[in-house]
């Protein structure tokens, strides 16, 4: 009998270009991957099972939290600048460049209009301690609200020529009064339709 | 392995210093593992970041100066749901001064809430059949949310309106009497 000779195999597998791919992949989900912004007050979303996703451009968020305090922001940055403007020409305000640009930077505001000065020139890591924005005054008094949303969308018209659309971002244990006012105040300006972004739902 | 270089030896040999032969592959499994944790956890950050989003489009106002119209539907075919206090929720048919079902308590769940939606929705276009109209009217969703329920009781029931499939549904002003529903 002839003995069949194995050919002896070398366990070990060049990992190199596995290793390559691997960096590869990786380098490019860290520079696609947006990071996350601190929010200035925890939300939780409410769940549900919509699949669609929120629109990224053309967008300003409403936030609500924290027992009726509203926040406002908007998604891009030069429709930011534009709407602070805007803002500044209502309010008889000034800003400087400096002042615009580090506007610019800001995800998410919840101050008076009085106090936006103040807020500009803290740092990013000071604007988000507790008790330092107490919401946008939003009662028919001193609706600053509206002006701010009346701003955001005369801006978004200028710099992209299209409607701005807005999402409400609501705590889920939020009372409905205080939505139902937010709801309001855009219908008032006949914005009609919103997104309410939502969390997700396994089922 | 790794030796220590002890100083003793040189003293001995005279001779070559013999430079020792690495191997020259470095076992990259490891580093391999590492690389395709952190590329699956970025993966699946990066999807799941981006919020979901429920469209609501609520009607017009209207002119303010301009009396409204009242626009009267059959009672055969609103669903009212009453969001209370402390995740309660109530649904009747028709008025509620003389309502054709209920007021019976519902709770958010799949067994309650969404059976009574799914079975209206079945149901209300064969109850309203005429010979006009065989396919029959579509069910009406009322939603009425007093103010002691939380934005989470709205997006449930809206929720429940987009698995349900229902076409016609409103948020509308609750009335004092809806709020009474609670008050026993």
């Amino acid at each position: 009998m002839a003995k069949v000779k194995m050919s002896k195999k070398a366990t070990a597998v060049d990992m190199t270009a596995m290793c390559d791919v691997a960096f590869l992949l990786l380098t490019f989900f860290i520079l696609t991957a947006t990071a996350k912004q601190p929010e200035i007050v925890p939300v939780e979303t409410p769940a549900s099972t919509v699949q669609v996703k929120l629109p990224d451009t053309d967008l300003a968020i409403i936030t609500i939290a924290g027992s009726g305090k509203v926040f406002f922001g908007v998604k891009a940055a030069d429709v930011r600048i534009k709407t602070l403007e805007k803002i500044g020409e209502e309010f008889n305000l000034s800003f400087t460049d400096e002042e615009k640009k580090r506007f610019s930077l800001m995800e998410e505001f919840g101050v008076p209009v009085n106090q936006l000065n103040g807020l500009i020139k803290l740092s990013s890591s000071d604007r988000n301690k507790e008790g330092i924005q107490t919401g946008i005054p939003h009662d028919s008094v001193n609706d600053q609200l509206s002006s701010w949303i009346k701003a955001a969308r005369y801006a978004n018209q200028e710099v992209n020529n299209v409607q701005l659309n807005f999402a409400i971002k609501g705590d889920a244990k939020e009372q409905y009064p205080e939505i139902k006012k937010i709801i309001d105040i855009l219908q008032d300006q006949k914005v009609n339709k919103f997104n309410l972004v939502t969390g997700l739902r396994g089922e | 392995m790794a030796q220590l270089d002890t100083g003793d030896s040189k003293g001995n040999k005279g001779g070559k210093v013999r430079s020792k032969k690495q191997n020259s592959s470095v076992d990259l499994t490891a580093m391999v593992d590492l690389a395709f944790l952190l590329i699956t956890f970025f993966m699946l950050t990066t999807s799941l970041s981006k919020p979901q989003s429920m469209d609501l489009a609520m009607p017009d106002k209207g002119d303010k100066n301009k009396p409204e119209e009242d626009i009267l539907i059959s009672e055969e075919r609103t669903l009212n749901l009453v969001l209370g206090p402390d995740d309660k929720l109530q649904y009747y048919m028709g008025q509620l001064a003389s309502p054709k079902e209920g007021p019976k308590d519902l709770t958010y769940n799949k067994e309650s809430l969404r059976k009574i939606v799914l079975e209206k929705i079945q149901s209300v276009p064969l109850a309203t059949r005429t010979t006009a109209k065989p396919q029959g009217e579509p069910l009406i969703v009322l939603i009425k949310a007093s103010k002691k329920s939380t934005y989470k009781n709205l997006v449930d029931v809206l929720d429940e309106m987009a698995i349900g499939k229902v076409k016609v549904y409103a948020i509308v002003d609750i009335t004092k009497e809806d709020n009474q529903l609670f008050e026993e």
